[in-house]
């Protein structure tokens, strides 16, 4: 008696988990629409049958049994092709693809007729769900197939308990309950072993084999997949959820289970430390995003101006992110510890404003050119001292100063390329513009961002004129332009523009030049001083306009005529910078020849010093503010990016508010008494613009990453820059510009500007690694004072605070012997990649070429069928059984079964059928007369009467 | 938002962080936007409404939705009941599926949807027709519609039977690339 009360149990619980295993099956079915629905509870029925009938010990056979029989059959009829290889139990891997396919086959047909049998009975057929939920699955088999292949495994498994649930009923049903109910149980024993069905009740867990275990394992991974990827599957929300339950349950039910032995507990363990991390990664993902700021406002501006304008807002937001990690890095190990915990202000001459500057060094104008006291603060590279540990901590400040100048360029480099990576994995395959021209047009040029009145009017506009320009493109596609004239022009323009880089670059090396004489008079006026800058912000202003307007002869598509527009302003900022940097550099020698006078007057006085200090031991008042020092170069490089920096956020503050607001409320209020329409006539108001805004960020962004090794607050100044730059654009777009009438993106701009980006940084890293390299820093100012280059400081660590092994590790690192190879080994992994990349990328072009060919010659077929078909509709004609037997059988083929073939086919052969000459393998499933689909008339496809005008082809105009 | 805990439970919020691409707070901010559109039919909690739907009409009145040519197809496509009624369950199914992190080939999917305007499981010459008509309003001759369509349909069309099944459809807006950016609502 106990050992029949042991087996209801264990019955009970196979049927239970049965039940579960039932559902997790039919997910991979598509149950979307209501029949699914219904046939879901079909499938479910055995099941529970089976537990009434074991709960209650009731023989009733249920009449929902009877009507399932048709659909049993099937399922036994799939199942029976795939019995034998499951109760072997481990497959061989031979088989294991034999059968794969096999199943696909199998299931493929089964549905069919499972459609089929749906059709008829609704009419209207939901073969769509089927359809793309196969074509996930297919995706899935692609994407790891051998957990597919687990899956077909375990579904053989359940499908077959299911079946022989089913047959039980039967039996049960005609044999009487008791018996049926103890048949049940022997059979449930014996199939235990076989199948994975064990429970976490105590008893079966001690005859848990090896091969079970791994079975429930393999089962649970599975429902952990699943749970993970619920999210990305096309269901409905209610579906979602009870998947999701089911699943959970099934994984809380049967995790425990696994284990065995001592292994038992660790996995307990494991199991638990899982969930516990799953949990905490769900916290910290939530409070990363309740973390990125200005998602509200971002929003505003999305809706107003779609998604290009909002495009510019998250690259700001995303610079911000950056900018603020190298704040923190900065701030937090360089410029806090010296203020903490190095000397305070006034201790060193370094730190002191020097005698001669005192009077003015609260003025101030003196400030605001960043001199007086702001000079020589923290701020700046001179007010470090090289004291080589300070405070308690022994914090090694100069290290940290030179690895903190490294880091943060490593930092950066590494986050602009992990962008771009993702962004290149993102859209990888971007198609050949001209392929999908009109389909892009019309099916992703709304924005649904958008949601404000009168920028969805604009996008209307937009789209229609769009539409207008491609549709005469397309009619004077054909038409011949004069070719001369346009190369002459492109020529010209290229000319001009060139010019115009020349002209401006020599410019500003002219103005740096006379501003270097300018260092030698008393009293300059402010003109003089700033005079560079204003030239550079001039240039900056007015020569993008002036590139436009010549780029207008180009006549190219505003697509292209962007890009070469970006990069025609890119060059000239670069110039100009690099031309700034030359003259920095003539700059920094210049006071590298003062130094070195400065220095000997110096050490002949701190020599003095030291004599009378050993003498007469007594302090000498000399104040540091009167201490004779050199130039500091670092500190004047900085101080040079910090003023460009400022001008440059003072210009695009000022153009802003003069070119668009000014622009805007003259145009708003004295449009009420003048005599055109200011507002739709010419000046109108500002769009915003774009790529000049993202490319001005860019640069900003590599005058930081230049000084900030020289200037530490810099990074700082950029922070608060793009704070109120933020607020400041968002009101200003906001208040007065207008959407663009003619929106248009850039394709893939995002990776667009990032490649920018990483240029810039590149060639911002460049002058700063070659000062780091080759210039000897000043002798009594900044962290690496004394030192005759600065990277010393790395090996002055290695020696003193290293064990001596690693400094002998260091210097056997650093030998050319070991660095050759090294580049050796790089530069041929880089060879190697680039050729492999290059395979590939032959490899794409020629499966590319071979699809444009298919696709051509399937055009071609069927142009030649149209011209062909009035004869062979004649020929059809005269032949009877055409007419008679074809008719209605093809058709509900046609329904039934084509988006399964479809799907097979990756829809390559499914419309074949109609059209087409089929393949020969569709012979096997489709009487041998393709054409008959797409000519009989009136032949609803889909259900829906009247699904609207097709294509015109001379196939319906025979009619 | 003060009223996290009573709204939802941690394991309904928990659920739906599987279910959907959304956090707890974006959550809670959907529930909020839902329960503002009808405050008088939703209330407060979630548990109490686990069942109570909201007329479409009432959703498109939604600013991120209004202006959307396609409203009432995409709020047709998410809704579960053919009565033109949504739950909340669907409410936060659409707004993930059009939120930016969802993968391409489920949006893909649902456009398909959208796009297909008698529901034929293809997009034919009357989807492109009605999508032009609700692009450009009555601004193209019909000459210009029947090129455009014809144009769309020679394009896309892989197999060439005159209309674009899902595979075609995917395979022309996967390489896109403005589709992720542009099939998005932020909320």
């Amino acid at each position: 008696m106990v050992n029949t009360n042991k087996t209801k149990k264990n019955n009970r619980e196979d049927l239970e988990k049965i039940g579960i295993q039932i559902d997790a099956d039919e997910t991979t079915d598509t149950a979307e629409e209501e029949d699914d629905d219904n046939e879901e509870e079909d499938i479910k029925q055995p099941a529970k049958i089976r537990k009434k009938q074991n709960n209650r010990k009731s023989s009733k056979p249920s009449d929902e049994d009877e009507d399932n029989s048709d659909e049993d059959t099937k399922l036994k009829a799939r199942n029976n092709r795939r019995r034998l290889p499951v109760q072997n139990g481990i497959r061989k891997n031979k088989n294991d693809k034999d059968d794969e396919s096999d199943e696909e086959k199998s299931t493929d047909t089964a549905k069919n007729s499972r459609t089929k049998a749906r059709n008829k009975d609704n009419g209207k057929g939901e073969e769509s769900d089927d359809n793309s939920e196969l074509e996930g699955e297919n995706k899935k088999t692609r994407k790891n197939p051998v957990h597919n292949n687990n899956r077909n495994n375990r579904n053989n498994a359940n499908k077959r308990q299911k079946d022989e649930d089913n047959k039980k009923v039967k039996q049960a049903n005609s044999r009487g309950n008791r018996k049926g109910e103890k048949d049940n149980g022997k059979d449930k024993k014996k199939k235990g072993k076989s199948s994975s069905s064990s429970s976490s009740s105590s008893d079966s867990e001690d005859t848990l084999s090896e091969g079970e275990l791994a079975k429930v394992l393999e089962e649970v991974e599975e429902k952990k997949m699943l749970i993970a990827a619920i999210r990305t599957k096309a269901w409905r929300m209610k579906r979602k959820l009870t998947t999701l339950k089911e699943s959970q349950e099934f994984v809380e039910k049967f995790e425990g289970a696994l284990g065995k032995g001592k292994g038992r507990k660790f996995y307990a363990y494991k199991v638990m430390m899982m969930k516990k991390w799953i949990k905490f990664k769900r916290d910290f993902e939530n409070f990363k995003t309740s973390c990125i700021p200005w998602e509200m406002k971002i929003k505003e501006i999305e809706s107003h101006f779609g998604s290009s304008v909002a495009s510019y807002f998250i690259f700001l937001r995303w610079l911000y992110g950056i900018n603020l990690v190298l704040f923190s890095l900065t701030f937090g190990l360089v410029v806090i510890p010296e203020v903490l915990m190095g000397l305070p202000y006034g201790s060193i001459p370094r730190k002191t404003v020097p005698r001669k500057e005192q009077p003015t060094a609260m003025d101030f104008s003196v400030l605001w050119e960043f001199g007086g006291y702001i000079k020589y603060s923290a701020l700046f590279y001179g007010y470090y001292n090289n004291e080589r540990m300070i405070g308690v901590f022994k914090y090694r400040l100069p290290l940290s100063y030179f690895m903190v100048g490294v880091g943060s360029f490593g930092y950066s480099l590494m986050v602009v390329i992990r962008t771009m990576a993702r962004n290149a994995r993102e859209n990888g395959i971007d198609g050949d513009d001209g392929d999908f021209n009109f389909s892009w047009k019309m099916f992703t040029s709304w924005d649904y961002l958008i949601g404000n009145p009168e920028t969805a009017d604009n996008k209307f506009a937009s789209i229609t004129t769009s539409f207008k320009e491609s549709i005469v493109d397309e009619e004077e596609s054909q038409k011949d332009e004069n070719i001369h004239l346009r190369r002459f022009l492109i020529v010209l323009a290229n000319f001009l523009i060139f010019c115009c880089l020349a002209g401006s670059g020599y410019l500003i090396f002219y103005v740096v030049k006379k501003s270097q004489t300018y260092s030698t008079l008393e009293e300059l006026t402010w003109y003089q001083k700033n005079e560079i800058d204003i030239v550079m912000a001039l240039l900056g202003m007015f020569v993008p306009p002036l590139f436009e307007t010549i780029a207008g002869l180009e006549n190219y598509h505003p697509r292209i005529a962007l890009k070469w527009q970006l990069w025609r302003m890119f060059a000239l900022f670069l110039g100009n910078l690099y031309t700034f940097l030359l003259a920095l550099i003539d700059q920094v020698n210049a006071q590298l020849a003062e130094e070195e006078s400065i220095k000997n007057k110096t050490l002949a006085m701190v020599n003095s010093f030291n004599f009378t200090n050993s003498t007469s031991e007594s302090i000498p008042a000399i104040d540091p503010a009167d201490f004779p020092r050199g130039p500091c170069w670092e500190t004047g490089v900085g101080l040079e990016f910090t003023k460009l920096t400022v001008s440059d956020i003072l210009v695009t503050y000022g153009s802003i508010l003069v070119g668009d607001f000014l622009r805007a409320l003259f145009v708003r209020f004295i449009n009420y008494c003048w005599c055109w329409d200011l507002e739709y006539g010419f000046p109108s108001y500002t769009e915003f613009d774009i790529s000049g805004n993202v490319l001005g960020l860019i640069f900003n962004q590599g005058m930081i990453w230049m000084g900030t090794f020289y200037s530490p607050g810099l990074i700082g100044i950029n922070i608060l820059r793009l704070l109120t730059s933020m607020y400041f654009q968002c009101w200003a777009v906001m208040c007065c510009n207008v959407p663009q009438s003619r929106v248009f993106k850039a394709s893939g701009s995002n990776n667009f500007y990032m490649s920018l980006l990483l240029l810039i940084l590149f060639l911002s890293l460049l002058p700063v690694i070659y000062t780091i390299m080759t210039f000897t820093p000043s002798f009594d100012c900044g962290p690496f004072s004394g030192k005759t280059k600065m990277f010393e400081v790395i090996m002055e660590t290695i020696q003193n605070d290293f064990p001596a092994f690693i400094g002998k590790l260091f210097s056997y690192a650093s030998n050319p012997g070991l660095i050759l190879p090294g580049i050796l080994l790089m530069v041929l992994a880089i060879y190697y990649l680039n050729a492999t990349s290059k395979t590939y990328e032959t490899a794409n072009l020629e499966l590319k070429r071979k699809m444009q060919m298919l696709r051509d010659e399937q055009k071609n077929r069927r142009n030649n069928k149209y011209t062909v078909n009035p004869m062979l509709q004649d020929l059809e004609d005269l032949l009877p059984n055409n007419a008679n037997v074809n008719k209605p059988e093809s058709n509900q083929i046609v329904i039934g079964k084509q988006p399964n073939e479809a799907t097979r086919a990756n829809g390559k052969h499914g419309k074949e059928m109609t059209l087409a000459p089929p393949p020969p393998r569709m012979v096997v499933t489709k009487p041998p007369n393709p054409r008959q689909v797409s000519h009989i008339p009136g032949q609803p496809r889909s259900g829906t009467p009247g699904s609207g005008p097709r294509r015109p082809s001379p196939g319906q105009s025979r009619h | 938002m003060g009223s996290k805990q009573s709204i939802f439970t941690e394991e309904q919020l928990d659920e739906y962080q599987d279910c959907t691409v959304f956090t707890r707070k974006e959550i809670l901010r959907l529930y909020h936007r839902y329960h503002s559109l009808a405050p008088e039919i939703v209330p407060c909690h979630f548990n109490d409404c686990a069942d109570i739907k909201l007329p479409l009409e009432l959703i498109s009145e939604m600013p991120e939705l209004k202006e959307n040519p396609f409203h009432q197809k995409v709020l047709q496509v998410f809704s579960e009941d053919k009565q033109n009624k949504m739950s909340f369950n669907d409410f936060l199914n659409m707004f993930s599926i059009l939120s930016d992190l969802t993968p391409q080939h489920l949006k893909a999917h649902y456009a398909f949807k959208v796009y297909d305007f008698n529901s034929d499981n293809f997009i034919c010459q009357s989807d492109v027709e009605v999508m032009l008509a609700k692009l450009t309003g009555d601004e193209l001759s019909d000459e210009e519609v029947q090129l455009v369509c014809n144009k769309v349909m020679e394009e896309g069309d892989l197999d060439g039977d005159g209309k674009l099944s899902f595979t075609d459809f995917e395979y022309m807006i996967t390489r896109a690339p403005d589709f992720m950016s542009t099939f998005h609502i932020r909320i």
